[in-house]
């Protein structure tokens, strides 16, 4: 196991627009904005920054931020694919090249109009054949063509065999609205959410409500990788990388892995937590909050096992109590994640994790020493744990 | 229906499939090499790496391994609540398909469908199930 990229390097700034239903402004123009916040939250001169990591589905070529926030000289610059997937595959990128020498201090971001602009959940289109394309088509052809429909054919069947019921799936999504009403840039803000609220709440793609999907959301997020030395002499407190990786799975398809024998598990995201634990010696137990990708409430589920937090199964006992709740075993999504307060594709969850291990979210919990952020799920994916320097 | 469903792209891994269903048939791609049967159809054997396959017809018998129903958004070509199926087909390979002529309240998983291939208004033919007879 790579050791290489613990303790390595450390997330140093976090730069983030409004988030909005309506911006008002270009993507780029997003992108660019919480770039320029990042590098200011950290205190270093654009010039200094020679990385740039994004998104393969983000509108904005790094040359194109460049340009515009006034960067230097690059030697790094990436985009990472399968959508929520590639969020902390980016921090990844970033830290693999801040442990090579490859680039010394870089910006990875995600900037979007994902509500005024192009929605990811009026599903997917294409002119262009590829085999993306053609993965897309078995299910495009039936009408199968938003991620609440193939999260919800998982859900199904997990709720099947595990008995987690519409009970269980509102209990996470109120759990994380409580979090956004102390979250001025929260969708959720001033929103409060009973269980009443939940159950009447429209169907989607059965069995996933309204409130089981995330939001749709204009905004940029943007966060700083440098060297934990140099992160130690710049304005914030380092939220350092204790450990990061990718993972993808045999089976793995994106979004539509349904060609499993059990499609109750997510072995990606098992591979991710191998990963993660092995490379910072930490196990499920040393973890005190996160920020597991959330497009969906089952898909925290199906994470809390995934990660060993608890048996196979055995998630909808685990959040009873409020164990995702401010005072829980495990406060989740402590900004009301993408569920409440806004889907800027997963970058905005990094940040809350760097907020967690700096002590300035909007609903802290006492004595945070590691949070574990994961990437989007049932795609490739990664996970991420973060802790004091 | 006034506007029709969203057709599959074609290429060279798929087309032949697609074929077939305009055919009436429901086929399963097989590698020639080691037999081992894939769906969705790809140009290579994960089991041996052959590129040489064939394919046969499936039997049109499955069960309910999971679904959904789809409320929102709506589609044009579509018609809702749509009803989508992960079917175990009796072969041992899994599809992807539509599940008709079933009431909400019916649905269970595991209960026993039979494939069969329907034609839209336009011709375009594509598998769905219902419940077994």
């Amino acid at each position: 196991m790579s050791t290489a990229l613990h303790n390595t390097a450390a997330i140093a700034g976090i730069g983030q627009t409004t988030y909005s239903k309506c911006s008002g402004v270009s993507e780029l123009a997003l992108a660019c904005e919480a770039v320029s916040r990042a590098i200011d939250d950290a205190g270093i001169e654009p010039g200094e920054v020679d990385g740039l990591v994004t998104y393969t589905l983000d509108s904005s070529d790094e040359v194109e931020v460049a340009n515009s926030v006034g960067l230097g000289d690059l030697t790094l610059f990436s985009q990472i694919n399968y959508g929520g997937g590639a969020a902390v595959g980016l921090v990844h990128q970033a830290a693999m090249a801040v442990a090579t020498g490859s680039a010394k201090n870089v910006v990875v971001w995600r900037g979007m109009n994902g509500r005024s602009g192009k929605r990811m959940g009026q599903g997917v289109s294409g002119t262009i054949i590829s085999s993306d394309i053609i993965h897309w088509s078995w299910y495009m052809v039936y009408g199968m063509l938003t991620p609440a429909s193939w999260i919800a054919a998982f859900t199904t069947r997990y709720m099947h065999e595990y008995g987690a019921t519409s009970e269980h799936l509102g209990r996470i999504a109120i759990a994380q609205r409580k979090f956004a009403l102390n979250n001025p840039n929260a969708a959720g803000y001033g929103k409060p959410l009973t269980m009443d609220d939940y159950l009447s709440s429209r169907l989607v793609a059965e069995p996933l409500r309204l409130y089981d999907c995330c939001q749709e959301t204009d905004g940029g997020c943007a966060l700083l990788i440098t060297s934990v030395e140099r992160a130690r002499d710049l304005r914030q407190k380092p939220a350092v990388i204790r450990a990061v990786c990718q993972a993808s799975s045999r089976g793995q398809e994106q979004m539509t892995s349904f060609y499993r024998d059990d499609m109750t598990a997510l072995p990606e995201m098992e591979l991710a937590a191998r990963q993660v634990y092995a490379q910072s010696g930490l196990g499920p137990d040393d973890i005190d909050a996160a920020c597991l990708y959330d497009a969906f409430t089952s898909e925290i589920l199906v994470q809390l096992e995934a990660f060993g937090f608890c048996a196979r199964g055995e998630a909808k006992d685990f959040i009873a109590d409020g164990a995702l709740e401010a005072g829980g075993r495990l406060p989740n999504n402590t900004h009301g994640g993408l569920l409440s307060e806004g889907y800027i594709h997963g970058v905005n969850n990094i940040a809350e994790g760097a907020r967690l291990i700096r002590g300035t979210s909007c609903n802290q919990p006492e004595g945070v020493e590691h949070v574990l952020v994961s990437s989007g799920v049932g795609v490739p994916t990664g996970a991420l744990i973060l802790g004091r320097d | 229906m006034s506007l029709s469903r969203i057709k599959p792209p074609m290429t060279e891994d798929n087309g032949w499939w697609w074929e077939e269903v305009g055919r009436d048939r429901l086929p399963i791609q097989r590698c020639t090499a080691c037999s081992t049967l894939r769906h969705p159809p790809r140009p290579m054997c994960p089991q041996c790496r052959s590129m040489a396959w064939d394919f046969i017809e499936a039997g049109g018998r499955g069960t309910l391994f999971s679904y959904t129903v789809l409320h929102h958004p709506q589609f044009p070509g579509y018609d809702y609540p749509l009803t989508i199926a992960i079917v175990d087909l009796e072969e041992g390979e899994r599809i992807c398909t539509q599940l008709v002529d079933c009431e909400r309240d019916d649905i269970k998983i595991d209960m026993p469908l039979e494939l069969f291939i329907h034609e839209d208004a336009d011709g375009f033919k594509l598998p769905m199930c219902r419940p077994a007879a």
